[in-house]
């Protein structure tokens, strides 16, 4: 198994920082995850050994936290918020354009690996709502129009 | 990245330095910054929690409590290495404040981290933001490493002979780590799962040693009192209340953003003046004044002065700032619903009240939204959400229950409007289907 150097550096550097290993857990899973895609078995059983923990005291903490994923997304993890402040502006409007345009429902894949569509709980964009993450861009103050612009623009940094 | 907004009644000391280029250290430091921790580094500590106290802060995560007490709770002598840890899990949902103090003003929260830990004697701080705010992350862990190089954070900081470290830390996805026992499990790399109280975090928390946790806004505030003085600091806001808040106004309203105003600020004026009313030729119907969690207040209940104890007396919680405005083309029952399938989504399992209740109650709103509902389902509702408040380890179930209770107490006509098989009556032609994962 073998991660990137950056990946190594972050590691070397976060571990010392707390008083027991176990504590560099979940940061270290969503780097992990950032640099392979999901968490495979690979991944988790590497990490486990780093951490001095069993396989399943990791899946039991990437079972809790929503933005880990033990299955591989699209390259792009389109999040189009629909909680309140989103709802009353067209978030789930939003979510459903979405839906049609890559003609994929929650939580599942386009066929070509480019996009995954997720309606996920509140980002933290309220006061520029209605707003949605591409893995980790905000995109805020949005319209079915200006997400059309911005997909297409995923699409295209994504095939080159 | 988010827009920042003006308003002339705005009174600024936590965003004084928003739009200044402040992440930047040198910037920072022109901007008075690492001022007040120096003065705190010549104050005794319990001068530094009175201060604190004095000058009114409370909690600007929800709860409200009394920072300076907070802080006095902290034992002075342990065996174990205490800790500060700033809460950087904003999730509510119609807060985005902590963002931007984030973004813009990155090296108060960890000034505000260090003047604490000088207050209770902890040698390390934690900074823990939310998983999604990737980029809020990138720009804290550079403001601590130019701290570390300016040797402001570290051995000896300003010569004082005293070590203080600084870390960042990330979270993954959970609004539940929001809660302060469980925000420490997920820092010990855990589910984030409340502990029992007592022995409360003050004496028994992170790794087992004492731990004061805080707020972003509430840290971020503590340089300004310390460099300003108690006395001002409490004069800007009402009894008991003191200073400002980041209010967050989202929803039907014509200017949404962030305003800086001063507590107790009259709830009407910040709809009306500040947010520019609500657009569209609309009428006000609700607002949710301090996140999702608190109970709504009806248009003609906005007369109030937006500060911990009047929005309490008005039976409501100023809770995180977020202020959530709704007009008359929404539907509250499909309101209560998507608030309740956040709080479904969210509930850790751990306690039965909660995970049982907000399952249910999800599952009945959706089916009364539809419809399906029944006469009974509304006391049903009720009477559930009722018997979850306080019976769960940590607040969770309550920020369930109370807005449940509001909606169907407050606009249970429009409930009644959706018996019998009748369609919702504010559902747009060719709405969508909420996909409710």
């Amino acid at each position: 198994m073998k991660f990137s150097e950056e990946f190594e550096t972050r590691f070397a550097e976060m571990v010392p920082h707390y008083p027991t290993k176990r504590s560099a857990l979940v940061p270290t899973l969503l780097y992990a995850q950032d640099e392979i895609g999901f968490l495979s078995d690979e991944v988790i059983a590497e990490i486990a050994s780093r951490l001095d923990l069993t396989e399943l005291e990791v899946r039991n903490v990437i079972s809790y936290y929503s933005m880990l994923t033990t299955k591989p997304r699209g390259k792009f993890n389109v999040q189009v918020c629909t909680n309140i402040s989103c709802m009353v502006r067209g978030g789930e409007e939003l979510l459903q354009h979405c839906a049609k345009k890559l003609g994929i429902g929650h939580k599942q894949t386009t066929p070509d690996g480019l996009f995954t569509l997720e309606e996920v709980e509140c980002i933290g964009a309220c006061s520029w709502a209605p707003a949605a993450q591409v893995n980790y861009d905000f995109h805020e103050n949005l319209t079915a129009e200006k997400m059309d612009r911005i997909l297409d623009e995923y699409r295209k940094t994504g095939t080159q | 990245m988010a827009d920042l907004v003006f308003h002339p009644d705005e009174v600024k000391v936590v965003s004084r330095r928003f739009g200044l280029g402040a992440t930047n250290i040198d910037r920072y430091v022109e901007l008075d910054g690492y001022k007040a921790v120096q003065k705190a580094l010549a104050m005794e500590p319990d001068a530094i929690i009175a201060e604190v106290k004095n000058s009114g802060l409370r909690g600007r995560g929800g709860a409200g409590f009394s920072t300076g007490m907070k802080w006095s709770f902290v034992p002075k002598q342990s065996a174990k290495p205490k800790y500060v840890l700033c809460n950087g899990d904003e999730s509510e949902p119609g807060t985005c404040k902590d963002r931007l103090i984030f973004e813009h003003d990155p090296h108060s929260v960890i000034e505000g981290v260090m003047i604490g830990a000088l207050a209770v004697g902890a040698k390390s701080g934690y900074i823990y933001i939310r998983g999604e705010y990737r980029y809020l992350s990138i720009i804290m862990q550079k403001a601590i490493r130019d701290a570390y190089a300016k040797g402001f954070v570290g051995k000896n900081i300003f010569g004082s002979g005293r070590d203080l470290d600084i870390y960042w830390h990330g979270g993954a996805g959970a609004y539940e780590v929001g809660e302060e026992s469980a925000l420490m499990e997920s820092l010990e790399g855990k589910r984030g799962i409340p502990r029992i109280r007592p022995p409360f975090p003050a004496v028994v928390g992170l790794w087992g040693g004492p731990t004061v946790i805080n707020n972003a806004e509430t840290l971020a505030n503590v340089p300004h009192i310390i460099l300003g003085g108690a006395d001002w600091f409490a004069k800007l806001g009402t009894p008991k209340n003191g200073g400002t808040r980041l209010f967050c106004l989202s929803g039907n309203i014509a200017k949404p953003g962030v305003y800086e105003l001063p507590m107790g600020y009259n709830l009407r004026k910040m709809i009306y003046d500040v947010g520019g009313g609500i657009p569209n030729g609309r009428e006000l119907k609700a607002v949710v004044p301090g996140g999702a969690s608190c109970p709504c207040l009806t248009a003609d209940e906005i007369d109030v002065a937006m500060d911990f104890d009047s929005v309490q007396k008005a039976g409501s919680m100023l809770g995180s700032g977020g202020v959530v405005v709704v007009d008359d083309a929404q539907c509250i029952v499909k309101f209560a619903l998507r608030t309740m399938k956040f709080y479904q989504h969210e509930s850790c399992g751990w306690c039965i009240p909660c995970r049982e209740g907000t399952d249910w109650l999800k599952k009945t709103l959706i089916r009364f939204h539809a419809g399906g509902g029944v006469k009974k389902d509304i006391d049903n509702m009720q009477y559930l959400a009722e018997n979850m408040l306080g019976r769960t380890f940590c607040p969770l179930g309550d920020a369930a229950a109370m807005p449940t209770i509001a909606f169907v107490k407050k606009f249970r006509k429009e409930f009644e409007e959706h018996l019998e098989g009748r369609p919702c009556p504010f559902e747009k032609e060719n709405a969508a289907e909420p996909v409710l994962a």
